[in-house]
């Protein structure tokens, strides 16, 4: 590897960390602002103009606040739960083709951290690993409502990734490569594969939500029946982390959704566009709009919750083995066949 | 049983058909509703920096008036203190000296005049009592404060400010 591209891909890195870290912290005012909007009230106003400081006065007041780690608590695994739970949900970001290549002073450099062959199957490893930072940190804490509440994440989490894994399959049979890049480059232009596969969309969509503990699938954190759910020990910063972590769960899916199905960095008009931009303006151009699907499918996010109750559990389970399972199943054939015959 | 009333109404329970079933049209119905809600103007009235308006015969924080020429009303009669239902009221009478004519209307006045805030239940039957019309609940919210002593005003606090200033 060359020295240029190796403190590109550095530089890349860090930037793509400070990005996720600032998407996830503003995330959380954009979530207050919402639902104040969405139940006609003005949210917060007061932390600078419009509140807009109000995540660091946030991240202020968790770091000051009292380190609790409870007498009968499993002290090692208690600080290693929300450690995993941030660490793997930043590291997913790794294999998301941010845009095409760009030219810069006569060198052309990935906007990917790295491009490996299986990036789909490392998001999936990276998102089943999250649950067990939620399962040390629930049984670490060694108390009643927390363990409910991360068993509950667990079998959530472990049903809801067989129907996300079955809906993945029938788009990979049409794309033919694990690679995100490639599945991103073939989405040239308008050909997003959410036209080939609405129904499979929907079902990842779904499972999204549930694999984020969004409502209407936050269940885990549910606090008429479980207090905090698997946080309910938690203070300080360590339950900042947890919460963080699922702001950057939320902005990765979002990513990793707007590559597989929404067309990644590409927007109908880009080879005109790259045309008359030059090379390197080009594909920042593609970044924004990567940036701006994310961010709609964020505020989705966020829309869905101030909208929908949550499930019950029965329910959850019910849609997720009864229902899920057998329409991805049916995707898949459907797929298959439609593909087949159109050959 | 055959209804009485005549009012009953059979109530038909039709199986949810496939699209109710789907949920999808249900969810995209909900989204709809609020995002209608998104663009509405919000209901929120900041306080501090923007104030409900009272209803014209609001009763507020008490106020003790003066008359025509800036002279205390207020005769120390003590009607007020008894038609206190909630006891808020207390007073100390003293008699107008020489050369205070232009303060006191009368021969007599509250030299002390305390109001609790804490135990007033702003009925408003000290207006209704005080015969010389000195006493009016026309001001403001009673203000927040720290400590329960803070709470009773004196004369400082309901006084009128005096007219030519």
């Amino acid at each position: 590897m060359e020295t240029t591209d190796l403190i590109f891909r550095i530089v890349l890195i860090v930037v793509i960390f400070a990005i996720s870290l600032v998407v996830a912290m503003y995330s959380t005012y954009a979530e207050r602002k919402v639902a104040a909007f969405f139940q006609d009230r003005i949210g917060p106003n007061r932390a600078g103009p419009w509140g807009i400081l109000q995540p660091l006065a946030d991240g202020g007041k968790m770091f000051l606040k009292e380190e609790i780690i409870p007498t009968n608590a499993t002290g090692f695994l208690f600080i290693v739960g929300p450690s995993l739970a941030i660490l793997t949900a930043c590291i997913g970001s790794a294999v998301i083709p941010w845009g095409s290549a760009i030219a810069i002073g006569g060198h052309t450099f990935d906007l990917q951290v790295t491009d490996i062959n299986v990036g789909v199957l490392y998001i999936f490893g990276v998102v089943s690993l999250g649950v067990y930072g939620i399962m040390i940190g629930g049984w670490a804490s060694n108390n009643k409502y927390s363990l409910l509440g991360a068993i509950r994440a667990a079998s959530q989490n472990i049903s809801y990734e067989i129907s996300m894994g079955l809906s993945i399959i029938a788009l990979l049979m049409l794309t033919g490569t694990l690679s995100l890049k490639e599945i991103a480059e073939q989405q040239h232009g308008f050909a997003w594969n959410v036209w080939r596969q609405p129904l499979g969309f929907i079902l990842f969509l779904v499972c999204a939500f549930a694999e984020t503990n969004r409502s209407p699938f936050d269940l885990p954190e549910c606090e008429t029946e479980l207090v905090g759910g698997y946080h309910t020990e938690y203070s300080s910063m360590k339950l900042g982390f947890y919460l963080f972590a699922e702001y950057i769960n939320m902005f990765i899916s979002s990513a990793v959704m707007a590559t597989l199905y929404w067309g990644g960095y590409n927007y109908p008009g880009m080879d005109w566009v790259a045309a008359h931009v030059g090379p390197t303006i080009g594909p920042l151009i593609g970044v924004v709009v990567l940036f701006g699907k994310i961010f709609f499918s964020i505020f989705f996010f966020m829309w869905v919750r101030w909208t929908i109750p949550r499930f019950r559990y029965d329910q959850l389970m019910d849609l997720g083995w009864k229902i899920l399972i057998p329409l991805a199943i049916a995707n898949i054939v459907l797929t298959g066949v439609i593909s087949t015959l159109l050959k | 049983m055959e209804s009485l009333s005549n009012k009953r109404k059979a109530l038909e329970v039709k199986p949810l058909n496939f699209l109710e079933r789907a949920y999808l049209p249900a969810i995209v119905g909900g989204l709809s509703t609020t995002m209608k809600h998104f663009f509405k103007k919000p209901v929120t009235i900041s306080y501090p920096e923007e104030k409900r308006e009272f209803s014209e015969n609001f009763r507020g924080m008490h106020s003790l008036k003066r008359d025509e020429d800036g002279k205390e009303r207020c005769t120390a009669c003590g009607l007020c203190a008894l038609s206190c239902p909630a006891e808020a009221i207390t007073m100390t009478a003293a008699e107008r000296q020489k050369g205070e004519e232009h303060l006191y209307r009368e021969e007599k006045y509250a030299a002390v005049y305390e109001i609790n805030m804490l135990r007033c239940i702003f009925c408003g039957l000290c207006e209704e009592a005080c015969p010389k019309e000195a006493i009016y609940l026309d001001g403001d919210i009673v203000p927040s404060d720290y400590l329960r002593k803070d709470f009773i005003y004196g004369k400082d606090k309901l006084v009128e400010a005096p007219l030519n200033q």
